[in-house]
């Protein structure tokens, strides 16, 4: 296997896991939303709390969490950019 | 003082600005205590941005084709993310989000979860391929990867119908808060609203809509946070809303129990006549309806968000503007936190605001008292009098229940300040807010459409030969056009503001979410695949966006699919047809597969090249 596919492998690995995530986030606790509400956090209702900011908050920590570990993907296989900095 | 390239001094300038703009709050603070009138404050507030917003895009000028298009690919990922948040938050986000909530509650709070989790989607599927690739345009991708000038051609309908449906709404918002701001009757607040557009993008193209947006960004995230924070603490709310309003959200619960939540008939409303648009609180803030069929809703509602987030070419061309592959990724990532910033404060806001109308105790409710006493109120006189709140006295007892009071939902936001007895200056803030979101997200909007128009359909198309000073000029001389088209469409008044936002998102899934997902994810896509997928999926999902909307032929909505949610039946049609055909035709020829190859490496010359 070349490096190139192991690259994008790897790639593809990260894509399904962070869409794993962000299903979960962004369908499947909402599927159980009824009985959710009956838990409380902060005083809020769940189902309400995780609409309000739970679930937001969860998919900007996913989005970074998701972008350092493609970045260390890069890295490995030697695809890493150099000499550009953001 | 600023030494150096620009791009390096850009946390000093943009620091500078915030602490000039924060200065300016204060002395309009002191004049409004000095006797100015309200009328003024709201004026100075809006002039001021707008006149800061077109000194940007007039410093911004260009005449370079990179710097015009994709802001030389320059923009630092912080920056880009403050960007892309202004270029996203949309006057419905700013002025109706919290309305929505307001009065939809939970149901409606699926738009939050729509509007934020969609990024996901374009971090991991999108946005950094298509820096790679070194695209103006998002049918330029097409184009190239694909091939042949007719499916860039489908692209740009697609792009247009979904961007054009957007862009009304936008202007419609500009027109709405300038008349108010100023004084002015709505028509002709949408053309003041269109020439304060254009200056910021005129000149400098991407580069200019760039640095305004960031400017942007700062007004509006100030003017929507600052009033939440002020009404929390001084109400006794708690010191920091978002973690600390429990109570109040399970005290909306016992006040909704204690009034009850009718739904009026909708002859009694005609027969009282309340104006077209206004509601009345009739859904629970935080219970979560019952039944499978209520999940499916709010799930399918939050599909054709997400997914049309990843369509909609001005969020995806932002990413162009990135140094590099890397920093496109975490562009994204602070692009949503930024949003985030907005978006996890409207709940909190449309709380604060719902219960400083309906509990009794507090001196500014309203529910519960006499009709009579709340008509003395100076706010309610303002709102009523411009047909933005109606009381009706349905039960004719002469006090106001809660399915009596009307409001718009546009105006939840706006009036809070007021109805929380906050000074006049914050309403001016928040006005400039308003204007700062709309304006931004409407010079993304065109600047998309002009940008495909004149790159992808003028210089591609019809006159490859073109040089640089004709094709800027095109590209100028659509921007007036198409923003002048939009702002007589807005004018006329067609729809409500929220009806046409969701429609672009479903317009832009149904076209182009599967052909760009799979332009890069899967290489046996072909071009035959890829334009049948765009023509038979718009059309599928406008046939039954006209089948299922009641003002069109009003059918019952299948699997409560209605007109808010038809992108599904688009984006689906679109994946079968596109997989069908690609497998019917020959694989894409080897120098297609090689492209894509590359494409999928950050590192390497990007496809297109620089200057294209």
């Amino acid at each position: 296997m070349s490096n190139k596919e192991k690259h994008w492998e790897k790639t593809k690995g990260n894509m399904f896991l962070t869409l794993a995530l962000w299903f979960f986030f962004g369908y499947i606790i909402f599927m159980f939303g009824e009985s959710l509400n009956s838990a409380s956090f902060l005083g809020y209702p769940l189902a309400y709390y995780m609409c309000a900011q739970g679930s937001i908050v969860a998919f900007v920590i996913i989005l970074f969490w998701s972008a350092n570990r493609q970045e260390k993907i890069d890295e490995e296989c030697g695809f890493a950019e150099r000499g550009e900095d953001d | 003082m600023f030494k150096g390239k620009f791009i390096d001094n850009l946390p000093k300038i943009y620091g500078t600005y915030t602490g000039g703009f924060l200065v300016f709050i204060i002395l309009m603070a002191i004049a409004e205590q000095a006797g100015m009138t309200a009328k003024t404050i709201g004026i100075l507030f809006v002039a001021f941005t707008v006149c800061i917003y077109a000194f940007i895009g007039w410093m911004s000028r260009t005449v370079q084709v990179d710097a015009y298009y994709v802001a030389g690919r320059s923009v630092p990922t912080v920056f880009n993310g403050m960007a892309t948040a202004a270029d996203w938050m949309s006057g419905a986000s700013f002025v109706a989000m919290a309305g929505g909530i307001y009065f939809g509650g939970y149901t409606y709070m699926a738009f939050l979860i729509g509007w934020t989790g969609g990024y996901i989607l374009v971090s991991s599927l999108l946005a950094p391929y298509l820096r790679k690739f070194g695209c103006y345009t998002v049918p330029d991708f097409i184009g190239t990867r694909y091939g042949g000038n007719f499916a860039r051609f489908c692209a740009v309908v697609v792009l247009t119908l979904a961007s054009f449906t957007y862009v009304t709404a936008q202007i419609n918002a500009t027109g709405t808060i300038a008349a108010r701001a100023l004084a002015i009757p709505f028509e002709l607040g949408v053309w003041v609203g269109l020439v304060s557009i254009l200056l910021c993008s005129m000149l400098g193209g991407m580069r200019a809509v760039t640095w305004t947006q960031v400017a942007q960004y700062i007004v509006l995230i100030i003017a929507y946070l600052l009033p939440i924070f002020w009404i929390s603490n001084k109400g006794g709310y708690g010191f920091f809303p978002h973690l600390m309003l429990g109570e109040e959200v399970a005290r909306l619960g016992e006040l909704e129990a204690q009034f009850g939540l009718v739904k009026n008939a909708a002859a009694d409303v005609k027969a009282a006549g309340v104006p077209g648009g206004l509601k009345s609180i009739s859904l629970p803030h935080s219970e979560v309806p019952a039944g499978g069929m209520a999940a499916w809703k709010f799930i399918s509602l939050v599909i054709c968000m997400m997914v049309g987030t990843a369509s909609l070419p001005h969020i995806l061309m932002r990413y162009f503007t990135t140094p590099s592959v890397k920093a496109a990724r975490k562009s994204v990532a602070w692009s949503l936190f930024f949003i985030a910033l907005l978006y996890t404060s409207a709940p909190m806001l449309a709380t604060l605001s719902k219960l400083s109308l309906m509990d009794p105790n507090l001196s500014t409710g309203i529910i519960g008292k006499d009709i009579s006493a709340v008509m003395s109120i100076d706010w309610v006189q303002a709102w009523t009098a411009q047909k933005q709140a109606f009381i009706a006295d349905f039960n004719g007892d002469g006090v106001l229940q809660l399915n009596e009071w009307f409001m718009r939902g546009d105006v939840v936001v706006l009036s809070t300040p007021e109805v929380a007895g906050l000074p006049y200056v914050i309403s001016g803030l928040v006005a400039a807010g308003g204007m700062a979101a709309a304006m931004s997200t409407a010079d993304g909007l065109i600047l998309a459409i002009a940008n495909a128009l004149s790159h992808d359909v003028y210089y591609k198309i019809i006159d490859p030969k073109a040089d640089v000073r004709k094709r800027l000029l095109v590209a100028r001389g659509l921007l007036i056009v198409i923003g002048a088209a939009g702002a007589y469409i807005a004018s006329m008044r067609i729809t409500s503001i929220l009806g046409a936002v969701a429609w672009a998102f479903d317009f832009a899934m149904s076209g182009l979410f599967f052909p760009l997902v799979l332009g890069v994810w899967w290489k046996r896509a072909t071009r035959e695949g890829a334009i049948a997928g765009m023509i038979t999926g718009l059309a599928s999902g406008t046939a039954y966006l006209i089948y299922v909307y009641p003002k069109f032929m009003g059918n019952p909505a299948w699997l409560g699919i209605d007109h808010l949610r038809f992108g599904i039946i688009g984006a689906s049609v679109c994946l079968v047809v596109m997989v069908v055909v690609s497998l019917m035709t020959p694989a894409p020829d080897s120098s297609t597969q090689k492209m894509i190859d590359e494409v999928r490496v950050p590192t390497g010359k990007t496809i297109l090249g620089k200057q294209h």
